[in-house]
């Protein structure tokens, strides 16, 4: 489905990414695992064309994407839960779950705005608040919300979980869990292994802006080494 | 002072105030969305009124010359953003004044060649040139009445169009969020266009209600530009509502500044007003971006 090779990016002059290949098939969810500033959000970036790569190829449910700009990328089916969240401070709830939503011409049944307070009932109760007033855990639901609206094929999120309480934590794993149960494939960054290795089918980590390791579940729960050295637990 | 002084000028200030808000509406938004300063903005104000009174003087209808020339100013915009002023959006403030300020110049002289060095005349429409008596014994010129009334009408369609609409909703969250806006599918270079394209059909529309009660000529839109920026100033950079809040003060407090202060501080009045407000709200009295 997504499908990036021997990808170079640079911020200015510095090479961030050098040579980076991963591959995502249809209905897989797969992790990207790394410590801070080995190059994941850079991944992200590149993936979407945030930051141009200089060199490689990216391609998307068989479609050269590479050095395509990020709204055409995005519309193609790729929705993106960014680092931070970002969501729109000025806009109501509902108002961040409509403003980009996907609309649709060929019968797919898009997401609605009652489709995520479905699986986010704490969104229902405050669809008329301005998104600067939601908690974390909410601001990322929303997030998730946003994105799903705009019919994603695939979902990146970049730092899943980072910052929320356990209990809100295991909610998003749900949601996840479902999400890839009803035919989504997901690219999800996120620190927690133990469920990660739990609902991810493969895993690729990025040491350095090159990727170090790569494998399923199984073989990363079998392998301490690779855990001490590349994620340092 | 009398009743009708009091009323007549209230009037006269409102009717300053819904000018100054069409120009700024367009300044604070491209300022506050694509964090351009556009001094060129005063420019689109004169080519309206240029446009409206030829219209006016081919057809003989100032409604027409409204039609054609409102559209056309927006029209002029947009070509004007994609051909120079988006090449601006990452350069820094000094280089946009820079660029800018030559299109003032440029325009100017356009114009002067155009329409040549003297003052273009402009009718005020005949159906609209006696006077409303807005209470009993109180005559006001119906222009300028309609004035304010076609400004209000504009301000409360803007707001509801960016309150409201799917496209304002993006428009506010392109103000915060550009680059996340766009990774959600939306193009952005396309949305700024047309935001863009509003801003100068609003000052188009501004420059052509102007026409005919002030003088149709090269450099008329530098004067309300300045007062325009006070205006984006004190409501607060990007936020439409705070135009509006801020136009109708500085069209009254300057007004009113005129017959009620003597002259040396009567013209230093809406900048005293800005230092006032500033200094209580440094952010302007709405910011936008909370």
């Amino acid at each position: 489905m997504l499908e990036l090779k021997n990808i170079h990016s640079y911020y200015g002059t510095t090479q961030a990414l050098f040579g980076i290949d991963i591959e995502i098939h249809a209905g897989e969810m797969v992790s990207l695992l790394g410590r801070n500033g080995m190059g994941k959000t850079t991944t992200v970036r590149s993936i979407l064309g945030l930051t141009r790569p200089r060199q490689g190829t990216v391609t998307f449910q068989g479609r050269d994407i590479f050095g395509a700009p990020p709204y055409r990328i995005a519309q193609m089916g790729i929705g993106l839960v960014p680092e931070g969240r970002q969501i729109f401070p000025t806009l109501t709830v509902r108002e961040n779950l409509v403003a980009t939503a996907y609309r649709g011409k060929n019968g797919r049944r898009p997401w609605t705005p009652a489709d995520i307070y479905e699986l986010f009932p704490v969104l229902a109760q405050r669809t008329r608040q301005p998104g600067s007033r939601l908690s974390g855990g909410e601001q990322q639901m929303l997030a998730i919300g946003r994105a799903l609206m705009t019919h994603p094929k695939l979902l990146i999120l970049d730092e899943a979980t980072e910052g929320l309480a356990p209990r809100v934590r295991a909610q998003i794993w749900d949601c996840l869990e479902n999400l890839k149960s009803a035919g989504l494939s997901i690219l999800v960054i996120d620190k927690h292994l133990d469920a990660l290795t739990r609902i991810c089918d493969r895993h690729y980590i990025i040491e350095k802006g090159r990727i170090v390791w790569r494998g399923d579940s199984f073989k990363l729960k079998a392998d301490p080494a690779v855990r001490q050295d590349y994620l340092g637990v | 002072m009398s009743m009708q002084l009091w009323v007549v000028q209230t009037l006269n200030g409102l009717q300053l105030g819904v000018m100054l808000f069409l120009m700024s509406a367009g300044l604070t938004l491209v300022f506050g969305i694509m964090n351009l300063i556009n001094l060129a903005h005063g420019s689109l104000y004169m080519l309206g009124a240029y446009l409206a009174a030829t219209f006016q003087a081919l057809t003989g209808s100032f409604f027409i010359a409204c039609l054609l020339a409102v559209p056309l100013v927006m029209g002029i915009g947009m070509l004007m953003e994609m051909s120079i002023l988006r090449r601006l959006y990452d350069r820094d403030h000094l280089d946009q004044v820079l660029a800018t300020f030559a299109l003032i110049l440029f325009f100017n002289e356009l114009v002067r060649m155009t329409w040549g060095p003297q003052a273009y005349f402009m009718a005020i429409p005949e159906s609209l040139s006696g006077t409303v008596e807005i209470l009993p014994g109180i005559p006001y010129p119906a222009y300028r009445l309609t004035i304010v009334l076609a400004g209000s009408g504009v301000a409360v369609g803007l707001y509801l169009f960016i309150g409201r609409t799917r496209l304002g909703m993006i428009i506010r969250a392109g103000a915060t969020h550009r680059e996340m806006v766009g990774a959600l599918g939306v193009n952005i270079k396309l949305l700024y266009t047309f935001v863009f394209g509003m801003g100068a059909a609003m000052a188009g529309f501004a420059g052509m209600m102007a026409g005919p009660i002030l003088s149709v000529e090269t450099g008329m839109g530098e004067p309300i530009m300045i007062l325009a920026f006070v205006v984006i100033v004190i409501g607060g950079i990007g936020s439409v509502r705070g135009a509006f809040a801020a136009a109708v003060l500085v069209g009254v407090a300057d007004t009113f500044g005129r017959i009620l202060l003597p002259p040396a501080l009567s013209s230093m009045a809406i900048y005293i007003l800005m230092a006032g407000v500033l200094c209580f709200r440094p952010q302007g009295l709405f910011p936008a971006h909370g």
